[in-house]
């Protein structure tokens, strides 16, 4: 039986009228219920138009073919701010966070362009001795025979890191920035929100540019080096950038730096604890660690929609888009499309073509650090079959009250000694 | 059948025969050759089937529209040259007999 599809949810999904389903009431991914909801629109409405939602109207855009088209058409599909941005729900109005992920060409070119080398293939062979050194001591350090929580002791610790290396922040105020990003992304209205309004959240995240700000000035007057601050200082196309828009292009990394990659690391975990057998593959044949790693993404799939504006009239799957229409694009319900993936709910090691899934996206807004997320997921998973760890999941993961982001927040495990 | 030689970063080399109507990109994945990612399947998408087209046949291969898709997904390639080329995009033709492309230092 699926474990996901549970008799009373799926019954409910089915039962409501087909017009009323809302898929973006951030309770679905909060108690990890979202399942059925997305597998009947995909059979009865693909491209699904919910015409009142907390957020406003929308089109949810649920069949990974469809998905893809609307990535690749980004002349129509805009991500531009100035239009409503990337997420459901509209940006803040004068609180507006500019970066490129949130930019059309040609600005968003330029803007790309200049912070790509971060994460070139030569940057990543140099970074991967320094993640391999510390994914080994953050293993080894841990606890055995005990309670603990995967997601801080394991998940945060190796994705604060890195982020402390991308910035070239100093190691033991990593946190910090662990608390920023959570600032910068939780929904105000989650129970355990950090701050309880956008203005709030403006005030915090201005703090943190400031705080970043004193780095970047005293970058711009050293000479070059690889971090992602010393790049922007050094750029003619970013040195001059107003500190609002130096707010937002270090967010975008704060966020895309280490949140993603860190469900990812707690979403494997709880996978292979549901389907012990994938794991027994790959510990007879690690060669299988790579489609693994991408086959986690999937099945995890960190980043649960994006958002775009119609710039004109269009149509995806047969239904009329009009110009100004919000189009939302739901990677979590195209990573478990029947049509594109088969048996889509399980983990499985050894799939064929494991690299084809939607949770980077695709496009020209393609995730930039696609390989670094893979690269340290590959890692943590060649040293814990190394060790030969014994992860016994002691308990559900708790998920983040969010329709953006898949977070985890907790994950009780214990180590066999 | 025409033949695609792809040479790797690291030179090995890999001579595969190319069906006419198939893409590079799949000859190359079909056969196993490493180095050519292909991440979105061939929906020009990505940029992971980055190659660079030996200077022999970059007229009878011809370059992507400066403004069409392809080259807005190279420009984000890293180390993108003018004989850069997505291999999703090349069909295979037997006028290619022979063709000769190289691989970067990684797909990204």
């Amino acid at each position: 039986m699926d474990i996901h599809l549970n008799y009373d949810l799926r019954a409910d999904a089915y039962s409501r009228p087909l017009d009323t389903l809302d898929v973006s009431d951030p309770q679905l991914y909060f108690t990890d219920t979202w399942y059925p909801y997305f597998e009947r629109l995909r059979r009865e409405d693909p491209v699904h138009y919910t015409p009142d939602s907390p957020y406003g109207p929308y089109w949810a855009v649920t069949k990974y073919k469809d998905i893809m088209k609307v990535e690749v058409n980004h002349r129509v599909f805009s991500s531009s701010d100035d239009v409503g941005g990337i997420r459901i729900d509209d940006p803040p109005k004068g609180m507006e966070r500019p970066n490129f992920i949130r930019m059309d060409p040609p600005e968003h070119d330029e803007q790309r362009k200049v912070v790509g080398p971060t994460v070139n293939p030569m940057n990543l062979a140099k970074m991967e001795s320094l993640i391999r050194e510390r994914t080994c001591s953050v293993l080894d350090e841990l606890p055995r025979n005990e309670e603990f929580n995967w997601v801080d002791r394991v998940s945060i610790e190796l994705t604060s890191r890195m982020l402390a290396t991308l910035f070239d922040y100093p190691l033991d105020e990593r946190r910090e920035l662990i608390r920023w990003s959570e600032v910068a992304i939780c929904d105000i209205k989650a129970p355990d929100a950090l701050v309880r309004s956008e203005e709030e959240r403006f005030a915090e995240l201005l703090k943190f540019t400031e705080h970043m700000n004193v780095l970047w000035e005293e970058r711009a007057k050293r000479p070059p080096e690889f971090d992602i601050i010393s790049i922007l200082a050094h750029s003619d196309l970013t040195n001059k950038m107003s500190l609002r828009e130096r707010m937002g292009i270090l967010i975008l990394f704060l966020v895309g730096g280490n949140d993603t990659t860190r469900n990812s690391m707690s979403g494997g975990v709880w996978g292979l604890s549901q389907y012990p057998d994938e794991l027994r593959k790959v510990r007879d044949n690690p060669a299988l660690i790579p489609g693994l790693v991408s086959e986690i993404i999937r099945w995890q799939t960190p980043v649960i929609h994006m958002r775009r504006t119609a710039l004109e009239d269009a149509e995806i799957g047969g239904k009329p888009i009009k110009k100004g229409d919000k189009v939302v694009i739901w990677y979590i319900s195209g990573n478990r499309d029947e049509e594109a993936i088969e048996n889509p709910n399980a983990l499985i090691a050894d799939r064929p073509r494991p690299r084809e899934h939607l949770s980077f996206g695709f496009g020209i807004h393609r995730c930039l650090g696609n390989r670094l997320a893979e690269l340290q997921l590959r890692i943590l998973w060649e040293e814990i079959l190394n060790r030969d760890l014994k992860i016994e999941v002691l308990g559900k993961p708790v998920y983040a009250y969010s329709n953006f982001l898949r977070s985890i927040k907790s994950l009780p495990v214990r180590l066999a000694a | 059948m025409p033949k695609v030689t792809y040479i790797e970063y690291n030179g090995t080399s890999h001579q595969v025969e190319v069906p006419v109507g198939l893409s590079v990109m799949r000859g190359a994945v079909n056969n196993g050759v490493p180095g050519i990612d292909a991440d979105c399947g061939g929906e020009c998408a990505c940029a992971t089937c980055h190659v660079y087209v030996d200077p022999a046949w970059l007229e009878e291969i011809g370059m992507p529209e400066p403004d069409s898709q392809e080259a807005s997904m190279l420009g984000f390639a890293a180390a993108a040259e003018p004989n850069s080329r997505l291999s999703c995009q090349i069909k295979m033709r037997q006028e290619l007999d022979g063709l000769v492309v190289r691989l970067p230092d990684g797909q990204h």
